[in-house]
């Protein structure tokens, strides 16, 4: 038996416009910019829908009618459901489709797509609980595999969704930690009973999400004929390949002239063409075989850059600002019980916010430049800095409120 | 080598340029004589030749105003160059004869003609003795206009050099691709060479000490953020925007102290719009300054704006990132396309650089970035990259015209 389990990531943020100080107890809205300007959330959505979203969901989709032997496993954020609903409502039925159909599973993680973990262990808890209600409310399933926001693992992550009875987590399967072992197998965190362990198969996974139209790479192009072959060859190291990326990787990070959606249509067929091969959902590769080994993460690891942790998000003396002006609203924020306050501080523990603050490679003009809304670290610090002064207004004047 | 001046009878940083990439050109092994078109007591170079066209006052160097008394004239013009040195055309006039006569005797290999004031003669070298010409422009007539019109007969001179030049000098991407619109020059004519910061920055014995600004540093202990400009008061700076910015953030924030250093035609507008605009108390004028006092200046502001309307390069804002300041640029300074620590805005977005003052005086996190990161930028841009740069030009252009 061999199996790929290919698990996506469907998430985009909502970003926050180029907020001025001088709107500052004028005007609360922040997240709606105006539809040509750089940061309007819903172009960026309906793009993207256009060119990733919708032809990836079809593609899914008619396989899954073809080949009752393809699954597939979604990750998707409450902040990108929220704009979904309002801009793209048949991408959400279409995925119900597939999880009705069995072929599809849902992963759970935060719903702001947050790095609350690190901050604040209530709100953590209480962003997985609203997206779990999320998940329930619209698909009528319950989560059973969590996913850190941007992947990011260590043991007391582990720890933490075992107590909360979940049956796997996902996490990088980066070499430091491996070592000679192979993520083609299923483990268990250090120190958990229940909980598997499923770790990504970074190579095979980055080959598509990452160099497929890479002209400069050895291997291009890739074809379905050489990547088998990879598959098959990284299958003598252990039973089960998991591929976990992007969604957008479908037609945005790799546009479809690249051929990146006849690739996937060749090698689903392909693959479950020979009889013991076969695609399994998280939940189902967890229970594929028992935990080879017990693996530790003392230290946090993401799926991001070459170094694998966290320095993209919370490395610089902005983005420790920004986090920690942020968390340290918290109390007074629940307080107001203002959902519209709430839900508007909360869409700011969004990660992609600290990342667009990244400065670590800002003048090499690298990736994180290509993917950011805003001109600069400093100006995305800047609108955020004006926007979390707008929110403390908010709490003064609601606090002024409820005294009467 | 043409120019038209030489520290310390600078006016700008055309001297400075000029000074510098001699310098670093001769370390590579070229042998340099440099024309000016004033004669005075010079410190004398060991690495090149400094040759005087005429026995003008350096004062004198461009021609007396529409305006200038006669009473002046006489006192300045030696009695014997009398009649024929009373514009900048007749000082022009004798600097081109002064050429002639040199290189009958003398034959370089190549001319290179610094900005509009030498390129009469640079043409006479071409034409009459077929000498390879490279044209430098430091700055276009468009630029010391505003972006405006300017003056018709410099357009025609700076049109007949950048057209008759073998190649051309551009000290940024923005100035390239002025000369290709304005001048209709084919862009593949043109290269782009940066300025870089003074070498003698770092080593010159400079000391800050608090006394010099006793006022402003009791500011600053009070909490107040100094903003400061430098440079020539013309509609080119942009100067008015700067200071209609001023009034709004210190409507927002009456702890910054707004510092104009540097004189020009538009000193009296100026002070009489702060004025105007109520902010007079928050804006210093401190006249032209030089040397210590101006890196005095630099050491006690905070913040260093360069809100020019059109800038080539900016050499200013190096000199401020050396002395620690955060700096805003307008995305119209050439400046800009190599220093990327910045906050940026567009010259007439007056609330945007409110915007980007406030939010550095308002946070500590963005100062301490802003001023660390840009401190690593600067650096990677040396005069001896400079000076290989045009060498390799020199080759380019010598080799085309069958010299080697």
């Amino acid at each position: 038996m061999r199996a790929i389990c290919l698990y996506l990531h469907i998430h985009q943020p909502i970003r926050y416009r180029e907020y001025s100080i001088f709107e500052v107890g004028n005007n609360s809205n922040y997240f709606n910019d105006d539809y040509y300007n750089r940061q309007s959330n819903e172009r960026i959505f309906r793009k993207v829908t256009e060119k990733s979203y919708r032809p990836m969901l079809d593609l899914l989709e008619k396989n899954m009618e073809k080949y009752p032997g393809f699954k597939v496993s979604l990750s998707i954020t409450g902040t990108w459901l929220d704009q979904a609903e309002k801009w793209a409502p048949e991408l959400i039925a279409q995925i119900k489709r597939m999880v009705d159909r069995g072929q599809a599973e849902i992963v759970g993680e935060t719903y702001y797509h947050s790095l609350a973990y690190f901050y604040n262990l209530d709100e953590f808890n209480a962003q997985v609980d609203l997206h779990t209600h999320k998940i329930q409310e619209i698909f009528g399933v319950t989560p059973k595999i969590f996913r850190n926001t941007e992947l990011a693992y260590n043991d007391s992550l582990a720890h933490w969704a075992e107590a909360k009875g979940y049956k796997g987590i996902l996490a990088e399967g980066w070499d430091k930690i491996l070592g000679w072992r192979s993520p083609n197998y299923v483990y268990r965190p250090a120190g958990c009973q229940n909980l598997k362990l499923l770790l990504k198969n970074y190579r095979l996974s980055d080959d598509i999400a990452f160099r497929f139209s890479n002209r400069d790479w050895s291997e291009w192009p890739l074809t379905v004929p050489k990547y088998h072959n990879w598959l098959d060859m990284d299958c003598l190291r252990g039973p089960l390949v998991n591929l976990f990326m992007d969604f957008e990787t479908f037609g945005e990070h790799q546009w479809a002239d690249t051929g990146i959606f006849d690739f996937m249509n060749t090698l689903i067929p392909a693959w479950l063409g020979e009889y013991e091969n076969k695609f399994v959902t998280v939940s189902e590769a967890c229970d594929l075989m028992p935990a080879s080994d017990e693996i530790s993460m003392p230290e946090t690891i993401t799926w991001a850059d070459t170094e694998r942790d966290l320095s993209a998000w919370l490395s610089n003396s902005l983005q420790s600002a920004a986090m920690n002006e942020i968390y340290a609203l918290r109390d007074q924020i629940l307080a107001t019980n203002d959902k519209d306050l709430i839900r508007d501080w909360r869409y700011l523990t969004t990660s992609d916010h600290p990342y667009s603050m990244c400065t670590k490679y800002w003048h090499d003009g690298d990736v994180h430049a290509y993917f950011s809304a805003y001109a600069s670290p400093y100006e995305s610090f800047m609108y955020f800095e004006n926007v979390l002064r707008d929110i403390e207004y908010r709490l003064s004047t609601s606090a002024e409120e409820n005294k009467f | 080598m043409l120019g038209w001046e030489l520290p310390p009878h600078n006016s700008g940083g055309l001297g400075i340029a000029c000074i510098n990439m001699a310098k670093a050109l001769a370390r590579e092994g070229a042998d340099i004589d440099f024309v000016l078109p004033y004669e005075t007591e010079h410190e004398t170079y060991d690495f090149m030749q400094v040759l005087s066209a005429t026995h003008l006052d350096p004062i004198y160097r461009y021609g007396g105003g529409a305006y200038e008394s006669l009473r002046l004239l006489e006192k300045i013009i030696p009695t014997n160059e009398k009649n024929k040195l009373v514009s900048i055309r007749d000082i022009q006039k004798t600097y081109s004869e002064f050429i002639e006569k040199y290189l009958m005797d003398f034959k370089p290999d190549l001319v290179h003609a610094h900005d509009w004031l030498t390129y009469e003669a640079g043409i006479l070298a071409k034409k009459n003795f077929d000498l390879p010409l490279v044209a430098h422009v430091h700055a276009t007539e468009f630029d010391r206009a505003g972006m405006r019109f300017g003056n018709p007969l410099i357009h025609e001179i700076e049109s007949e050099g950048l057209m008759l030049a073998d190649r051309i000098i551009a000290v940024s991407e923005a100035t390239k691709r002025l000369i290709h619109e304005k001048y209709h020059i084919p862009l593949n004519k043109i290269d782009v060479v940066y300025n870089s910061l003074d070498e003698n920055y770092d080593l010159n014995q400079y000391n800050f000490n608090n006394d010099s600004y006793q006022y402003l540093s009791k500011l600053k202990e009070a909490g107040y953020t100094i903003v400061s400009t430098v440079g020539r008061f013309t509609v080119q700076k942009g100067l008015q925007h700067l200071m209609r910015s001023a009034a709004r953030a210190i409507a927002k924030n009456p702890k910054i102290i707004f510092i104009f250093a540097g004189d020009g035609e538009e000193r009296n507008e100026l002070v009489q719009l702060s004025a105007d605009l109520g902010i007079s108390k928050n804006v210093i004028f401190t006249g032209f300054i030089r040397g210590k006092k101006l890196r005095d200046i630099y050491s006690i502001s905070d913040i260093f704006v360069m809100s020019s309307i059109s800038e080539p390069f900016g050499l200013t804002a190096l000199e401020a990132a050396h002395h620690a300041n955060a700096i805003i640029l307008t995305k119209q300074s050439g400046v800009s396309e190599v220093i990327w620590s910045a906050m940026k805005y567009d010259f007439w977005d007056e609330q945007k650089l409110a915007d980007e003052i406030l939010a550095i005086s308002n946070n500590p996190a963005l100062y301490q970035a802003l001023r660390d990161n840009v401190k690593n930028e600067y650096h990677r841009i040396s005069w001896n990259q400079v000076a290989k740069k045009c060498l390799k030009i020199y080759n380019k252009t010598m080799k085309h015209k069958g010299i080697n």
